[in-house]
């Protein structure tokens, strides 16, 4: 850039020609170099494109800075016996302009993608039942089943009393609030998402199937139905990761939160435990398995146990 | 660097000494080192204040986002503290009095308001004690009493250390002590301070007993 | 090798550093002493930090010693979090923010602004003598029962309530300490640029690292005392059981998040923007041009300082934060890019077109660059919520922060040291040897931290002692780049032992500089200057200014020395 303001056209030229080459091998690179574990879920390629984004522009950014220093440092150096001094160039303004304004619109663009992917990914939806803002209708559609309130008599026993935090224009009796993650499903998906209990403590991830009873140390979830994972910890700070599923959550003592996903591909894919929680972080693993869905149908009636008092609540679930 | 405390160690010695040299040659390097100091005391009570700041902002979230156990609430009696807020802002006025006595050059009327500054800051340590006294929640009852306690105590600690600074400077400003009308740093310090507790108070006073 | 003689630190001439009638000690051991003269402390500041960065490595060998294997087998699980804990709050506390801020600060700063000393010097040894027996202190909570911290530097509540409580109580009050004295430098910087400028010295004149430093301790003075008083209420719920951050009793762990960060975001502005300042100062000099933008970057300083303090919650995305928060501190952590972006830009345009030698301090200052840029990109993608969900607390973040903190600041340090070496003592360092550091330095980090980025995407969690044995390959790497990092040290160490009695003697401006502390003599006298302070309102007048000062003849003492000037 500094070519172009200093010398002719041949310059321009050059630098114009390198201008492109880098954008192209920016693209190029992000195309075809894959830093990523498999996806898994839904949300993975949108994930994955977003990264693709990401990456090429800060190859072009990285690389075109790196050149133009490597380029300095040999094109300027000081040879042997040199004793004078560089120009006295103090500063520029249309330069400063451009080099401010370059990453400035960089950054809104990265921004402005970024929350279009998180949109995406059912981010951006509140899931806090008493949402000060204009959320009635999400409200609503959240108000539809009981789990957050089992979910808060759960953790109010555990912790001898009234600890469950409530929204801020809550009267007591109202509604637990419910902290969200990301991923709310779509009304029309909701309505079949298999809700499965999360419960983590030091050091293990604990589910239970509210509609069958059953209680697993895994998590198994049918591909292509949306899941709801609805998560409480006993102790001390947990994040629920599923590296294949680019998901993650903190689960955080007294929040009671919602996480929702669909996975898409049948497999076993590592659940990682993603904050410190203590000498045996390291080790709380556990495996998320996607079925087929008749395979995940097998999987329940195998597991259910035999005393299921719920039987007959859900349509979608199959009765022994 | 003409630094007005008596008592200087070798080293400032040296800095009067040498920048004197430097003053002569035209400039009026002397007066800034004075004013650094105070100014470096508003500086140190602005990172004071950030810590208040951020117990206030843990208090009102907490009231924001945590309910309280069933039986609990935000009441508190409000005859005593409001007593003891107007104890406290008459004491800044006691305080202004004070430095303008000073500057007069009338001594003892000085050490007077002084001494009526810090009985008023006493007297409003006595009261926050009768207050902890009578309150019907201990520090660990809930979230709203630790930090009330934790809130008022830091505050109760600041007034104490500024009572103290009173009467330090009280007894610096006897005749012939290290604060006199030429030398007011001391006592600026000490009402710049005891300004600031104040207005930390009100603060307070206004998110813990009226909201 | 010769003892070393307190001479040895002084050029022949100089008139002994004795003050009249004083109670310092003279000689090396003022540098034991609570001595209140600015290049001392200064100089205690770096070697005490010096120490704990080698303290601080060594804990990073365990760490990466325990990695090389997939099986916790090393060390415990409980001491792995310890050394974890140790190692964090080490290179931060102990050794980042004591050296690029008191170290050099306290050294440059005075000669800056053109005074003989801190506005503060005792306020100054105050603060720095703090430093000693915080790092004590946490040293010894390791022996203590029930072992040191082990819930991260960032020591996360409910956690932090449940391990071992002294440890954690020890670990708390050796942070208080070091913020203290951070605060208490922090105010002695804003006053003594402020306030005790040179008569006839403008803002706008004064090199680039007095505007860091200024920067630097707004921040500072802003935002360590909500860490101070985050800290008390937690050690409040760890002595007394109160229930601030403790769910099971009401209490809030958000709460302590956002306090944590609030301080603990614009630390990590606290621990580059000074190194910032130091390259600003290193790169004119040996490009021989002036500063490219200086009043850019003065905007750019400021602009960080600003947004610094507005987008800590980019490290709580995962936290159940509001989406309105997350969208907030998405866009306003990107746009930090932007003033930091100005300012590499114009470090780029101050080496295009000079005479640049490649030096060692030039490359590790050029490498810098490299590194920081790499680290800055990573980071603004981190700050991207959907990218950040899947990277957080993985090692990705890892290998970010170690780009900017390793990569960014520490490079950024050696150049320093081998700028100012001649400064400190009067001899160069050699060349050769510095070099070879440099190589060893840059080639052991990127093969330590590159592979960890990749380990991040894939899934390896940090603060793990055991991790998934498919990680194995690359872990082995970073572990052997780490190794070489260690060893890199040595030629480092030799180089700046042997050179500070066999070093080349280097005069009192072996660099040509124009910037204040060169126009003195090297070591500098006590009072900085024999007879008035210099007036330097070009600090960067390379190139052109060459008619007017014949840098080749000159010495600082023929400029501005002797009392007939
Ligand atoms: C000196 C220390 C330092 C510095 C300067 C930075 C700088 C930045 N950091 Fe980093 N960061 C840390 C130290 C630092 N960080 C640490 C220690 C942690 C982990 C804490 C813990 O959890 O233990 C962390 C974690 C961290 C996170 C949280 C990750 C997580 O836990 O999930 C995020 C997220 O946004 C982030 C972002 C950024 C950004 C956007 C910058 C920006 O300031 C970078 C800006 C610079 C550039 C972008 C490069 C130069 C610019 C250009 C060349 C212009 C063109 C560029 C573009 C248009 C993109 N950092
Ligand atoms: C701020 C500065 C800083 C610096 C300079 C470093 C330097 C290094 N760091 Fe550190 N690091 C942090 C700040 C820093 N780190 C922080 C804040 C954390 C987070 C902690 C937390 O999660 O709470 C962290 C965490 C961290 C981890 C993650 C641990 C985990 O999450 O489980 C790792 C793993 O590789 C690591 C490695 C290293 C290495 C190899 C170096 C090397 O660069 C060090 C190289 C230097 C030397 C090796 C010195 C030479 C020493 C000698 C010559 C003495 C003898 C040496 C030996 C016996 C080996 N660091
Ligand atoms: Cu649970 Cu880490
Ligand atoms: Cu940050």
């Amino acid at each position: 850039m500094i070519v172009l303001a200093a010398v002719a056209i041949p310059t321009a030229l050059v630098t114009l020609l390198i201008g492109m080459a880098l954008v192209l091998t920016g693209l190029w690179v992000g195309e075809n170099v894959s830093l990523l574990p498999q996806d898994a879920s839904s949300n993975a390629p949108v994930y994955d494109s977003l990264f693709q984004v990401l990456f090429s522009i800060g190859t072009i950014l990285f690389v075109g800075i790196v050149g133009l220093l490597v380029f300095s440092l040999i094109r300027f150096r000081r040879r042997p016996g040199e004793s004078l001094d560089g120009a006295a160039i103090e500063g520029n303004l249309p330069l400063e302009i451009l080099w401010t304004a370059i990453p400035a619109v960089v950054v809104l663009f990265v921004g402005i993608y970024s929350y279009d992917i998180y949109e995406r990914m059912g981010g951006m939806a509140s899931l806090n039942h008493h949402d000060l803002g204009p959320q009635s209708e999400l409200a609503h559609r959240h108000g539809g089943h009981g789990d957050a309130m089992v979910m808060a008599s759960i953790s109010a026993s555990d912790s001898g009393g009234d600890t469950t935090p409530a929204g801020p224009s809550s009267d007591p009796g109202s509604r637990p609030r419910v902290w969200g993650g990301i991923g709310v499903p779509d009304q029309a998906v909701e309505a079949e998402a298999v809700s499965v209990d999360l419960t983590a403590m030091q050091f293990a991830f604990i589910f239970h199937y509210p509609d069958t009873n059953i209680i697993s140390g895994e998590l198994h979830v049918p591909a292509g139905r949306t899941v709801e994972l609805h998560m409480e910890a006993r102790d001390v700070i947990h994040a629920f990761w599923v590296p294949q599923f680019r998901l993650k959550q903190d689960v955080i003592p007294g929040q009671p939160t919602v996480l929702s996903f669909t996975a898409t591909r049948p497999g076993s894919y590592p659940i990682v435990c993603a904050e410190l929680c203590g000498p045996y972080h390291g080790g709380m693993r556990s495996t998320v398995v996607v079925h087929e869905p008749d395979a995940y149908e097998a999987w329940l009636r195998q597991n259910t146990p035999t005393a299921s008092p719920t039987v007959a609540n859900s349509g979608t679930t199959p009765t022994a | 660097m003409t630094s007005l405390a008596p008592g200087n160690s070798d080293t400032e010695t040296r800095d009067v000494v040498s920048t004197a040299a430097v003053a002569h040659a035209g400039h009026d390097h002397g007066g800034e080192h004075a004013d650094a100091r105070l100014f470096g005391l508003a500086t140190f009570l602005v990172a004071d204040g950030m810590t208040f700041a951020g117990f206030f902002a843990a208090y009102l979230t907490f009231r924001a986002v945590n309910p309280l156990p069933p039986g609990s609430n935000y009441e508190l009696e409000l005859v005593l503290p409001a007593i003891n807020t107007m104890l406290l802002l008459v004491s800044s006025y006691t305080f202004h009095r004070a430095g303008r006595g000073l500057l007069r050059g009338d001594g003892p009327a000085c050490r007077l308001w002084l001494l009526l500054t810090a009985a008023l800051g006493a007297a409003f340590l006595a009261g926050q004690m009768v207050e902890y006294f009578h309150l019907p929640f201990g520090l660990t009852d809930n979230l709203f009493a630790s930090t009330f306690y934790a809130l008022t105590g830091f505050h109760g600690l600041h007034v104490t250390l500024g009572v103290i600074c009173i009467l330090i400077v009280w007894w610096q400003c006897r005749s012939g002590g290290r604060v006199a009308a030429s030398t007011p740093f001391g006592l600026e310090a000490a009402e710049l301070y005891w300004h600031f507790v104040d207005g930390i108070w009100v603060i307070l006073f206004g998110i813990l007993y009226l909201l | 090798m010769t003892l070393a003689s307190p001479t040895d630190f002084q050029p022949q001439g100089e008139p002994p550093a004795s003050s009249p009638g004083g109670l310092q000690p003279d000689g090396w051991l003022r540098y034991l002493s609570f001595s209140l003269d600015h290049k001392v402390i200064g100089l205690q500041y770096l070697v005490c930090g010096f120490f704990f960065y080698f303290l601080g490595g060594a804990l990073a060998g365990v760490i990466r010693t325990e990695l090389a294997s997939p099986i916790s087998d090393f060390v415990s699980r409980e001491t792995y979090n310890e050394v974890l804990t140790l190692h964090g709050t080490v290179m931060i506390f102990l050794w980042i923010v004591p050296v690029v801020n008191g170290a050099f600060g306290n050294y440059l700063i005075p000669f800056y602004v053109g005074a003989r000393d801190m506005a503060f010097p005792r306020l100054n040894a105050v603060a720095f003598w703090l430093i000693p027996p915080a790092g004590l202190l946490l040293i010894t909570s390791y022996f203590v029962q029930g072992g040191a911290a082990q819930s991260g530097w960032t020591a996360y509540p409910p956690l932090s309530i449940t391990t071992p409580a002294l440890g954690q109580v020890l670990w708390i009050l050796s942070v208080l300490l070091l913020g203290g004295s951070s605060i208490f430098g922090g105010i002695n910087f804003i006053a003594t640029i402020l306030k005790l400028r040179r008569p006839g010295l403008k803002m706008m004149q004064l090199p680039m690292y007095c505007w860091a430093m200024l920067g630097t301790s707004i921040l500072v003075v802003l935002s360590t005392p909500v860490l101070a008083g985050t800290l008390i209420l937690l050690s409040f719920d760890i002595i007394a059981h109160t229930g601030f951050f403790n769910p099971a009793l009401g209490g809030n762990v958000v709460v302590y998040q956002h306090l944590f960060w609030f301080y603990s975001h614009p630390a990590v502005y606290i621990m580059v923007l000074p190194a910032f300042g130091l390259v600003s100062e290193i790169l004119p000099i040996h490009a021989r041009k002036p500063l490219f933008g200086y009043t850019t970057m003065v905007y750019s300083i400021m602009g960080i300082v600003v947004l610094g303090l507005v987008v800590w919650a980019h490290h709580m995305f995962t936290s159940g934060t509001p989406p309105w928060m997350r969208l907030f501190f998405t866009i306003a952590t990107s746009f930090i890019a932007v003033p930091t972006g100005i300012k590499f830009f114009n470090w780029l345009a101050t080496l295009w077109g000079g005479k640049i030698a490649l030096n060692s301090a030039m490359l590790f200052a050029c490498a810098f660059i490299v590194n920081f840029v790499f680290g800055g990109i990573t980071g603004v993608a981190l700050a991207q919520v959907p990218f950040d969900i899947h990277v957080h607390d993985t090692y990705f973040v890892v290998a970010h922060f170690h780009y900017i903190v390793y990569g960014g600041t520490v490079f950024v340090i050696f150049s320093s040291v081998y700028h100012w070496y001649p400064k400190f003592t009067g001899r160069m360092l050699n060349e050769h040897l510095g070099r070879f550091h440099f190589l060893l330095t840059f080639i052991g980090f990127n093969l330590c931290f590159a592979p960890q980025h990749w380990l991040g995407l894939n899934g390896m969690p940090r603060r793990v002692a055991e991790y998934d044995p498919s990680f194995a390959t690359w872990n082995q790497v970073s572990s052997v780049g780490a190794l070489l990092m260690a060893i890199s040290s040595l030629p480092f160490l030799i180089n700046i032992l042997v050179s500070a009695y066999r070093g080349e003697i280097a005069g009192d401006n072996p660099w040509r500089a124009l910037t204040p502390e060169w126009l003195t003599t090297s070591p500098p006298p006590v009072e900085n200057w024999i007879g008035e302070a210099p007036l330097v309102t070009h600090p960067y007048g390379y190139g052109s200014a060459q008619d007017q000062i014949d840098l080749g003849a000159a010495t600082g003492r023929d400029l501005w020395g002797g009392p007939g000037l």
